[in-house]
């Protein structure tokens, strides 16, 4: 592999890949790997979300504490994933465990992010309104700012979901499951049918899961409080890369 | 899973010092010249979606795909045209990441010119190029500024997955320690990393300073 142009044969690895019967029933099963991959994923978005939300949408209400979230955010954004992972892996040993921990690090930024700013951002009169009518504060928090600050929430956990989905990725390195490891499998074999089957899965899954956000962010936001920002890469700070 | 292993070896980081260097000087062209290629074409792109707005949301809509793509996996499906262990496996799709951020602020910071300053400029006799040049380009230079720093940070960090292809500068360390289950390398490169991430974004930062100094804290 890998003599460049001309041998490429994408089509052939694909059918091998796909007609592997290894691949298509049991643990190595394309079926099998994906639920895994989407297990984990979703487990560490949900812990993230824990831990991020309550925080991110505080310090967005009381408006103090936002250095806290652009410095924290920062250093996270700094950090190599897959490093953390292996470092972790050697210390806490092999496990769902020590690789949730990296993944949910990873996806608490942009959670936490998104929920400040959104919060935030909603407007003053707005909150005085709300205020006005007689609504407590926890009531204009859940009532008038979190609903303004849908789509910049929905589009945080849009970063977040793909981000911890190409990172679960690696966790296969370290030994975990997932659709990554037909990637570091076929690469420590050389066999690239398994790579090439296993890369393709993940780009797609990877896509499905941003067109689906971006559906819920178009059709799950509040009239009124739809902006054409949220849907641009670098228009909302919670949406950075980091993930692998 | 670590016997009698302390977290850190000092020495270990005292007799690979050169080493380490060799390593950052690697992983910093790898992980740079991507944003500076990516900033190359970035200008012109953007200069274009902002004269034909029509241009612009096929385009975004592109690259807010390309963006998504797990590297890894991007890596994989380069590796049979560059081959495996080579820079470009890892460059090209970094200069693509790149491109996928800065091509919007571009577009954003061109946008954000207030119509009454180029209309001045034009009242000066200003010609299209020359208003670019020395009234547009300027202007959009702390939304370009915001734009390089978001893009050189995670092509720093995204350059370490390269490693897994055979290329990734300091991410060998986290490959090699994990396979000799020896934290030292691992810690150092995480390390190195960030103080590369961190040293780059000062260094954007003073840019910005000198470069639009009325945008003290303004951007984003």
């Amino acid at each position: 592999m890998g003599e460049g142009g001309g041998a490429v044969n994408w089509l052939g690895w694909l059918h091998d890949f796909f007609t592997d019967p290894a691949h298509r029933s049991g643990p190595d099963s394309v079926l099998n790997r994906l639920l895994e991959h989407l297990a984990f994923s979703a487990e560490a978005l949900a812990l993230a979300a824990l831990i991020a939300l309550p925080l991110g949408l505080l310090i967005g209400y009381w408006g103090r504490g936002m250095f806290l979230v652009t410095a924290l955010t920062g250093v996270a954004r700094a950090l190599p994933t897959l490093g953390l992972v292996t470092l972790t892996v050697l210390l806490a040993g092999v496990g769902d465990a020590a690789v949730l921990v990296p993944l949910t690090a990873l996806a608490v930024p942009p959670l936490l992010v998104a929920a400040a700013e959104g919060v935030r951002g909603t407007d003053p009169d707005t909150r005085d309104a709300a205020r006005g009518i007689g609504l407590t504060h926890p009531q204009t928090l859940f009532q008038v700012c979190v609903p303004a600050a849908l789509p910049t929430l929905l589009a945080g956990f849009r970063t977040a979901a793909v981000q911890v989905i190409a990172t679960a990725t690696v966790a296969a390195y370290v030994g975990q499951g997932g659709l990554g490891r037909y990637v570091i499998d076929g690469l420590a074999t050389r066999n690239f049918a398994t790579t090439a089957g296993g890369a393709l899965l993940v780009v797609l899954l990877a896509v499905a899961v941003q067109l689906l956000f971006s559906l819920l962010i178009r059709y799950a936001s509040p009239r009124g409080a739809r902006t054409g920002l949220v849907d641009d890469p670098a228009g909302s700070p919670a949406l950075l890369k980091e993930s692998v | 899973m670590l016997d009698g292993e302390p977290l850190i070896r000092w020495h270990w980081l005292g007799d690979h010092l050169g080493y380490l260097a060799d390593l950052t000087g690697d992983h910093a062209v790898m992980a740079l010249v991507p944003v500076l290629i990516g900033l190359l074409l970035a200008v012109p792109l953007g200069l274009a979606c902002a004269r034909f707005p029509r241009l612009y949301q096929p385009l975004a809509a592109v690259f807010n795909v390309v963006y998504a793509l797990p590297s890894l996996a991007v890596f994989v499906v380069l590796m049979p045209y560059t081959g495996l262990a080579t820079r470009e496996t890892v460059m090209i799709p970094l200069t693509a990441y790149a491109l996928a951020v800065l091509l919007p602020t571009t577009v954003d910071g061109l946008r954000a010119v207030p119509e009454p300053v180029r209309q001045a400029a034009t009242a000066m006799g200003y010609g299209p190029w020359r208003r670019l040049v020395a009234v547009e380009l300027p202007s959009a230079t702390p939304y370009l500024i915001a734009g390089l720093r978001v893009a050189t940070v995670s092509s720093i960090s995204l350059a370490a997955v390269g490693a897994l292809v055979g290329r990734g500068g300091l991410g060998y360390l986290f490959v090699d320690g994990f396979q000799r289950t020896f934290p030292t390398p691992i810690l150092a490169g995480i390390t190195l990393v960030a103080l590369l991430a961190l040293a780059t974004d000062l260094l954007l930062v003073a840019a910005r300073r000198v470069l639009a100094p009325w945008a003290k804290g303004a951007a984003r």
